[in-house]
């Protein structure tokens, strides 16, 4: 590499424009956003049984090619290895084997022009709940070195748009439901212009008009952030009404990965429902998993 | 690939320091709100200083009055106020990031594109702002309620210990920062381990000439050591700056030391929590 690239990435500080973070870096039109090859990671558990440590693969020989601007979903039942995903290539997990790359540059190796990158957004609201939205945001994007002023000006625009009044940005974060909860969190998320865009669940545990307002604005931002967006969700509507493509995840790896007409023509049987696409890739019925949630 | 070409940033150096500056402020500013939102702990804490610290400096009062009595007294008051804000900004370094893994939001903190030691500069930077703040309420309370002489006292010469001291307490607050990086529920134990042993062998209340021989040698490992000892010299016999400068410069000089290591060892923490995914709240 000619010169640092970790130099290269400005935050975003203005209220009316987004940054183009991407033009100074001279990345060619054809750079996925994010290119995940052969990627392995596998953690260790305690084996309640015996008291002894036993590796736990994650995620196993993942290969993924996400292309600028293109919405990605990833759906998998519960431990199938979504968030270890997003993790890795949010930079808070270190691969085991293989290799990602956000716009050309590996994660670990280029971490800090990464991180200028992206930003995520977790199924966990995680904020100090003592303090206000605004004062969250404040310390979240002043991290990023974006000045408060213009921050508490693009959160009001922005929670405005999700629907979350802007008196509730003085509200202690305790006292504010899930789903505005949520919504701060990806406000945060947004606020310092990331032109990839993890988004692990962030419509788990809304109530439907939060869950669509959330999902409009995901449009929204593809639109007008020139974003890409990777999210990984349980909801197969969300998946089949905003994705541009779904990743069928299990067990660590991928079932599938193709545009949801697709999926649903080739594995969605006579129901032709993601639904459907899902049992018959992850390896079981409806009417098994029925049982199942019946029993629980 | 992405091309390589030397971006335009990378003309605008003095940009990337104040974007890491403004990570400082966003830091000291978060702790602020932090304190304000807490602020019925922060009074029922800065009570039980002030009454802890009167409560030790009245031992001294139970000597004869006279000379050495005036001399136990601020013997004893010197020792609480040090500890006093030795302990605030040790606790403060290695709280920081225990709070976070409480919170859940230490892996928004550290995806942020800044690097660690911008962090950990900004949560020390709090921490000594804090900590002054809440010694001098506690030695305004200690000033009303005794009323004992420090006439021969030079202020400037124990100043510059206590700001020296500072560098060192701050290199071993990042060391113990280590501890909650590794475990969120036994770090915050083993800090309080480390707080404790620092009291014992430092010499607070007492000469490290009253330790037991088998564990007096490890004062001499203790920062606190110097920092009380050479403050007392500094207030009780009115040792100047030009005496306690060499001693200065020698906490100045470890903590020079202290806090690379303290940070070296930060990231090598923070790179095993990485691989093992230790971030993460339950993780």
């Amino acid at each position: 590499m000619a010169g640092d690239p970790e130099q290269g990435v400005q935050g975003g500080n203005d209220v009316a424009t987004v940054p183009d973070v991407l033009t100074p870096l001279n990345i060619s039109a054809d750079t996925p956003a994010l290119r995940v090859m052969g990627v392995a990671k596998t953690f260790r558990e305690k084996d309640p049984d015996t008291g002894r440590w036993r590796p736990v693969p994650a995620v196993a020989g993942l290969d993924l090619d996400v292309p600028r601007g293109e919405i990605l979903g990833i759906l998998g039942p519960n431990g199938s290895g979504k968030s270890t995903l997003i993790r890795l290539v949010a930079t808070l997990l270190l691969v085991d084997e293989g290799r990602v790359e956000v716009f050309g540059f590996d994660v670990e190796r280029h971490r800090m022009l990464v991180r200028r990158l992206i930003n995520r957004v977790s199924v966990e609201a995680s904020f100090f709940k003592k303090l206000t939205a605004a004062e969250n945001l404040a310390y979240a994007t002043g991290l990023y070195g974006v000045p408060n002023r213009v921050a508490q000006v693009r959160a009001r625009e922005i929670l405005e748009r999700l629907g979350l009044p802007a008196k509730k940005l003085i509200v202690p974060l305790e006292q504010l439901s899930r789903g505005q909860q949520q919504k701060v969190a990806i406000a945060r998320a947004l606020l310092t212009s990331p032109t990839l865009m993890l988004l692990d669940e962030p419509t788990t545990g809304l109530d439907p008009k939060s869950r669509r307002e959330v999902q409009e604005f995901v449009l929204e931002v593809r639109a007008t952030h020139d974003a890409t967006i990777v999210i990984s969700t349980h909801d197969m509507d969300e998946a089949d009404r905003i994705c541009d493509r779904v990743a069928i995840i299990n067990a660590g790896q991928f079932a599938a990965i193709d545009r949801s007409d697709r999926l649903k023509a080739r594995y969605g049987g006579h129901a032709g429902t993601m639904e459907q696409v899902f049992f018959t890739l992850i390896g079981e019925q409806l009417g098994e998993a029925d049982q199942e949630e019946g029993r629980a | 690939m992405a091309s390589t070409d030397v971006p335009a940033a990378r003309r605008r150096p003095l940009s990337t320091l104040e974007r890491e500056l403004r990570g400082v402020w966003a830091l000291v500013r978060r702790n602020f709100h932090l304190i304000r939102r807490y602020l019925g702990w922060e009074i029922v804490f800065l009570f039980y200083n002030v009454v802890n610290t009167l409560t030790i400096g009245l031992i001294g009062l139970a000597l004869p009055a006279g000379a050495a009595r005036n001399r136990e007294v601020v013997y004893l008051a010197i020792g609480a106020l040090l500890w006093n804000f030795l302990s605030i900004l040790f606790q403060e370094v290695s709280n920081s990031v225990q709070w976070e893994r409480w919170e859940g939001t230490i892996e928004y903190s550290f995806m942020a594109p800044i690097h660690r030691l911008t962090y950990l500069l900004g949560v020390c930077v709090w921490a000594v702002l804090y900590g002054l703040v809440r010694t001098l309420v506690v030695l305004v309370g200690v000033a009303l309620f005794f009323h004992v002489s420090i006439a021969r006292a030079d202020l400037a010469g124990a100043g510059l210990v206590l700001l020296a001291s500072s560098v060192p307490f701050i290199g071993l607050g990042l060391v113990a920062a280590i501890l909650p990086l590794l475990s969120t529920e036994r770090g915050a134990q083993a800090t309080q381990v480390i707080q404790g042993v620092l009291l014992l062998i430092s010499g607070v209340y007492y000469p490290v000439a009253v330790l037991p021989g088998w564990i007096s040698w490890a004062s001499v490992l203790s920062p606190a050591t110097y920092t009380l000892e050479y403050v007392r010299s500094a207030v009780l016999n009115g040792a100047s700056v030009s005496a306690v400068l060499p001693i200065s410069g020698m906490l100045l000089l470890w903590g020079l030391v202290l806090i690379p290591v303290g940070l070296g060892l930060f990231m090598l923490a923070e790179r095993h929590a990485l691989r093992v995914g230790a971030l993460k709240r339950n993780g």
